[in-house]
């Protein structure tokens, strides 16, 4: 009998062209995609030229995308994203998106169909884990691995062990997927799963749209962990038969898998929850930071930028006027989330609301452009990381919440729950 | 490898935004960013930093982005080893990846006190505390990599099969 292995593994063996592995095994694996972005990208095509390098692996399995600081910020981040622009151009890369076409990588890559169940990725990003979401084995690494990457097309892994999530109980209609995998993180520590991959599983989960699993998958790095995976189901076929550029395979977990731990939580009765500064995993009800005022709202990132946030976002705002304190800015995180949001006449909602729209861009998640904050201010944001800095000045801080809960607390000038400002029959984040 | 140097402490989860912040990432020249490393953690750190001095921290070292851009950083400003208690994945794989010396050890030490360190043996020892401490064995693989001289020359040698 062969061993019983997690769908990880069973990825990590297909790609490694072996039978079975362990937790603890070093690999060296095939892989079906790598990725970079215009901060780690003109790294490893440095180092891809320097060892020699001349032609790509394959042109359609690396993927490069602009979009930290687009539309371009300055001369320096013009320059960084020419290299990208340029070496995508000589080496006639499949997957390659410029300014109108670009979005933030984690949501552009998914909604393209670039990414599918199966897959084993590299991206020289920390949130390539939102692949997860789909089934893949996606983990983030450093730009040399990159560069290595479109050599050899090859990378090598440590087969971590599995912590299995069980998310159990009926989800209140409030609570969404950044509400849950904030409780997890809260839970697990922001080193908790420090090479480890996370199984997120359960009834909760099963109900979960394919946004809100791409929420949950994104934030797995917040707990350390080398990956986040979902395992595929009628949701995950439906998301991906639509829009995959490639066969789908689909695995699951075998009965007796080994696990390093299961962590169980129960969602019946849950609140929505905030991450006060400066960790991820400072988790509170939303109801107990009722008193934190703020001056700045952000609904977007690759956490939270897809339609279904704008959505919620849009429920909670339309008709409505934010605070004139707080500066709320909308974020659609690609090309395709804003026209859609357009169709549907959200960001008529934003706008009389008193948003301001950016165009898709990482902007200020990280405290790149489009939103900084100075010195003494406060932001809630859908994003997924509030260090000291993270958005702005070191002297600023960062509440990390759902699009329901930043728009309610745009309102209200204040953390603030989505019943607040609205009867109790809207339902959010649940699938139309 | 010997290492003997001064201390600079740092505490539990310094992530890759304090160490080298986003606003720095529009360049990846070494030396602009060894200029702000470690900024938002302390920012007099890069000016009182000499080349051969070491950095001890506490849990979580690198958490946060994988950029790159965060061990580069440390390498350029001339510091020799970072001696955290645990890092974070990506950071651990990076620094291995790029040449940056790392042990993962709790040691006691303050301010400006003296560690030697032996990078084959795991062995530290704190020189005003006079007490020994063993860093976690290096996996035989990144060996093979640090021996290689990196990952880029580890795949150049045609040793990636
Ligand atoms: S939106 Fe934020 S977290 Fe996501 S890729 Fe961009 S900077 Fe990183």
């Amino acid at each position: 009998m062969p061993r019983p292995m997690t769908l990880g593994e069973k990825i990590l063996a297909r790609a490694a062209g072996v039978k079975s592995v362990s937790p603890g095994d070093i690999v060296l694996a095939k892989l079906d995609l790598c990725l970079g972005n215009d901060i780690t990208a003109p790294l490893a095509i440095q180092a891809f030229y320097q060892n020699g390098g001349r032609k790509v692996f394959h042109r359609g399995k690396v993927a490069l995308v602009p979009d930290h600081f687009t539309p371009n910020k300055d001369i320096k981040s013009a320059e960084q994203a020419k290299i990208l622009r340029d070496f995508a151009r000589e080496q006639k890369l499949v997957h390659y998106w410029d300014q109108g076409e670009v979005g933030v990588e984690h949501a552009l890559l998914p909604e393209q169909g670039v990414v599918v169940p199966g897959d084993l990725i590299i991206g020289a990003d920390s949130h390539t884990c939102t692949y997860g979401a789909l089934a893949a084995f996606s983990t983030g690494v450093g730009s040399t691995d990159l560069g290595a990457a479109m050599l050899t097309g090859k990378a090598w892994f440590k087969v971590p062990p599995t912590i299995k999530l069980v998310f159990k109980g009926r989800r209140p209609a409030d609570v969404t997927g950044k509400d849950l995998i904030l409780l997890a993180i809260g839970r697990l520590g922001v080193e908790g799963a420090n090479y480890r991959a996370l199984e997120i599983t359960g009834p909760a989960i099963d109900r979960l749209s394919m946004e809100g699993r791409l929420t949950m998958s994104n934030m797995a790095i917040e707990a350390g962990a080398k990956t986040g995976i979902i395992p595929p189901d009628d949701i995950t076929r439906a998301y991906v038969e639509a829009r995959a550029q490639r066969k789908p395979r689909y695995y699951l977990s075998d009965p007796g898998a080994e696990y390093e731990r299961v962590e169980v939580f129960d969602v019946t009765g849950m609140e929505p929850v905030v991450a006060l500064p400066h960790l991820p995993s400072n988790v509170v009800p939303v109801s107990k930071a009722k008193n934190v005022v703020i001056d700045q709202a952000v609904i977007g990132s690759c956490t939270n930028g897809r339609i279904e946030d704008l959505r919620a976002a849009a429920k909670i705002l339309k008709g409505k006027r934010v605070s004139p304190r707080v500066r709320t800015i909308i974020i659609p995180a690609t090309p395709l989330v804003f026209r859609q949001a357009l169709k549907e006449g959200l960001m008529d909602i934003f706008m009389a609301a008193g948003c301001i729209i950016s165009p898709p861009t990482c902007g200020p998640c990280l405290g790149g452009h489009m939103g900084i904050l100075a010195q003494g201010e406060r932001a809630v944001a859908t994003t997924n990381r509030n260090f000291v800095g993270r958005m702005g000045h070191t002297g600023s801080e960062v509440y990390l919440a759902s699009p329901a809960v930043a728009a309610a607390s745009a309102i209200k000038g204040r953390l603030a729950l989505p019943k607040e400002v609205r009867g109790s029959n809207w339902k959010v984040g649940v699938k139309k | 490898m010997i290492i003997k140097g001064k201390v600079h402490i740092f505490g539990d989860d310094v992530n890759t935004d304090e160490i080298i912040p986003a606003r720095y990432l529009n360049t990846s020249d070494p030396k602009e960013l060894a200029a702000h490393v470690m900024e938002d953690a302390d920012p007099a750190f890069s000016a009182r930093v000499k080349p051969g001095d070491i950095i001890v921290a506490g849990k979580n070292f690198g958490c946060g982005s994988s950029r790159e851009h965060a061990p580069i950083a440390i390498k350029a400003a001339g510091v020799a080893c970072v001696v955290a208690e645990s890092f974070a994945r990506i950071f651990y794989r990076n620094a291995f990846n790029i040449g940056l010396t790392i042990m993962e050890c709790a040691v006691e030490a303050e301010n400006g006190q003296v560690l030697r360190m032996d990078t084959a043996t795991g062995k530290i020892t704190n020189l005003a505390l006079r007490r020994e401490y063993a860093a976690k064995p290096i996996p035989a693989f990144m060996q093979e990599l640090i021996a290689a001289g990196g990952l880029m020359e580890y795949v150049r040698k045609g040793m990636m099969k």
